[in-house]
């Protein structure tokens, strides 16, 4: 690991304003995936601003029917609330879905959001990879990609956005609110707060230099029966061969995401709208234009499975 | 209060960061050697890539925790895991290092009463924090009802990982308490119970490359006064 220095912030602007002053500066919160990474040198920071004592840790009532996580609310604890439960549960299963009972004790919100990517040549340092080092090329497009991304993909990079949580939150409309240096604060539709590779997969989210997650809502409730189902290589704690996130309202209309298959997580509106049509449809629609590997070909047909089960789930329990 | 002492009894500097630091510099300086002698046009390739980027200064920061009720105040480098300072600084070395990286669990330490894995927490970021430690759970002659029930299944058997999960059983249990659900609790807004399937689904954080699980389950189901 190489040296940093390190900082404790009080409030949230004093941590953007710390970031933004020095060049190399990152926030850390619960810390799981940065320093995964700063173990194997792929991070690198040189100066570290602790966020863990400035609040944003609560769950509250949002305007409009919604709720408002706050950035430092621990996974655990976001799983457990007894209004995500009852209102959200698509996101109560996607986060209970990831990583360990250790692990969700210690991850925030925000940092689950902006963590990294779990291909096995970005976490190589001996490998190609445009995203550790840009300009260098993917080794995993010719290599061991069953866990890559088919969809969205470019040449430069097909690694898939790890998150189950940020899934669910997809799926629900989530909007993420931040917090700049200068002490401005802007409100980011989770649509819009990944980025996919194209010719810069080293650049991940739209957050500007030390922008800071705050907050995360989520619009009223919605209802419907809400199923998050992950399909990996084992039965507990590994990441996603695919997964999917649905809310099915009675009448069989509804939305979907997938994990698993792209650089964020991945819904499209014409699959929403194919809902009342079945499976084939759903898979067709968000799978549009997908460029799979001779390894992660089996994930097209892995996600229409895994999608007509969930449909199948929210028939028997609607 | 304590104070780190940077000698071991012997007088010599053990720190093990330093020593792994410096054998990794070796091998960087015989990869660039071994390449300039056998292919002049990748050397240049291997020594950008390998070559340390620029020399950073050790930061040393303060901070003061409690471990197993003691107050413990250490200096440390600011790249020093809390697993690291529990072994390493303070000689608590019931705490494992399995695989550094969160995946293994041998590392789990109870903190402000939850389980968490010290490999991937700095020390810093615990300023005012409540530690347990295995060492802390319970003691030979007194053992906490994890450790005596670990013994009386033989829950494990080269012991590596039993630290660990004793330390994450224990917290477990307190997570089922307090109504934490898991991925196989089946009604969300139901009391969760503890079950066989239940146990094992949160007990995944914590591997056993003995494979002693029955025996761990056996031990966690005799303290949890049994599993459905």
């Amino acid at each position: 690991m190489k040296a940093f220095s390190y900082e404790r912030a009080r409030t949230p602007a004093e941590a953007a304003a710390a970031v933004a002053r020095q060049s190399g500066a990152k926030f850390i919160a619960g810390g799981t995936n940065l320093l995964d990474l700063m173990k194997l040198d792929i991070e690198t920071p040189t100066h570290l601003v602790d966020v863990n004592g400035v609040g944003l840790d609560e769950i509250a009532k949002a305007d409009g029917g919604g709720l408002r996580i706050g950035a430092l609310v621990r996974n655990t604890d976001l799983a457990a609330d007894k209004t995500v439960r009852r209102d959200y549960p698509v996101l109560s299963r996607a986060l209970l879905s990831g990583a360990s009972g250790q692990l969700r004790n210690r991850a925030t919100t925000a940092g689950n959001l902006l963590q990294r990517t779990r291909c096995p040549y970005f976490y190589d340092t001996d490998q190609a990879c445009n995203k550790r080092l840009p300009g260098s090329g993917c080794s995993a497009l010719g290599g061991f990609s069953r866990h890559n991304a088919i969809v969205g993909v470019s040449d430069a990079c097909i690694a898939t956005h790890p998150s189950d949580m940020a899934v669910a939150m997809r799926v629900l409309d989530a909007v993420v609110e931040t917090v700049d240096p200068q002490g401005q604060t802007r409100a980011i539709p989770i649509a819009d707060l990944h980025r996919l590779p194209g010719d810069t997969p080293h650049i991940e989210h739209t957050l500007k230099p030390g922008e800071m997650i705050t907050a995360v809502t989520l619009p009223k409730p919605v209802g419907g029966t809400q199923i998050y189902r992950k399909v990996r290589d084992r039965a507990s704690y590994a990441f996603a061969l695919v997964s999917v996130a649905a809310i099915v309202q009675r009448d069989g209309t509804g939305r979907v995401a997938m994990g698993g298959v792209a650089h964020k997580p991945w819904r499209v509106e014409a699959a929403d709208a194919a809902m009342p049509q079945g499976a084939r449809a759903v898979a067709s629609a968000l799978l549009d234009g997908a460029r799979t590997t001779h390894d992660n070909a089996f994930k097209k047909p892995l996600a229409e499975r895994t999608i007509a089960a969930v449909l199948v789930e929210a028939g028997r329990t609607a | 209060m304590d104070k780190e002492s940077p000698l071991d009894p012997r007088g010599l500097d053990i720190n093990p960061l330093e020593t792994r630091v410096s054998r990794r510099k070796v091998l960087i300086a015989g990869t660039v050697t071994a390449a300039s002698g056998a292919l002049p046009a990748m050397a240049t390739l291997a020594n950008e890539a390998t070559a340390p980027a620029e020399a950073r200064p050790v930061v040393m920061s303060k901070v003061t925790f409690e471990v197993n009720g003691q107050s413990r105040s250490l200096e440390l480098d600011t790249r020093t895991t809390l697993l690291d300072a529990l072994r390493e600084h303070l000689r608590l070395t019931g705490t494992k290092k399995g695989c550094d990286h969160g995946q293994c669990g041998a590392c789990t330490v109870i903190v402000d009463g939850r389980r968490i894995n010290s490999c991937l927490t700095l020390a810093v970021m615990n300023e005012g924090a409540k530690i347990t430690t295995i060492e802390g759970l319970g003691t030979p002659q007194n053992l906490h009802p994890m450790q005596a029930a670990f013994v009386k299944h033989d829950g494990y058997q080269c012991g590596y990982c039993t630290p660990g999960q004793i330390c994450s059983a224990v917290a477990m249990l307190d997570e089922v308490k307090a109504g934490i659900p898991s991925h196989v609790t089946g009604d969300l807004t139901a009391r969760t119970r503890l079950s066989v399937d239940e146990a094992r689904e949160r007990m995944s954080g914590n591997i056993c490359r003995c494979g002693a699980y029955s025996n761990i389950m056996d031990a966690i189901g005799d303290v949890a006064g049994g599993l459905a």
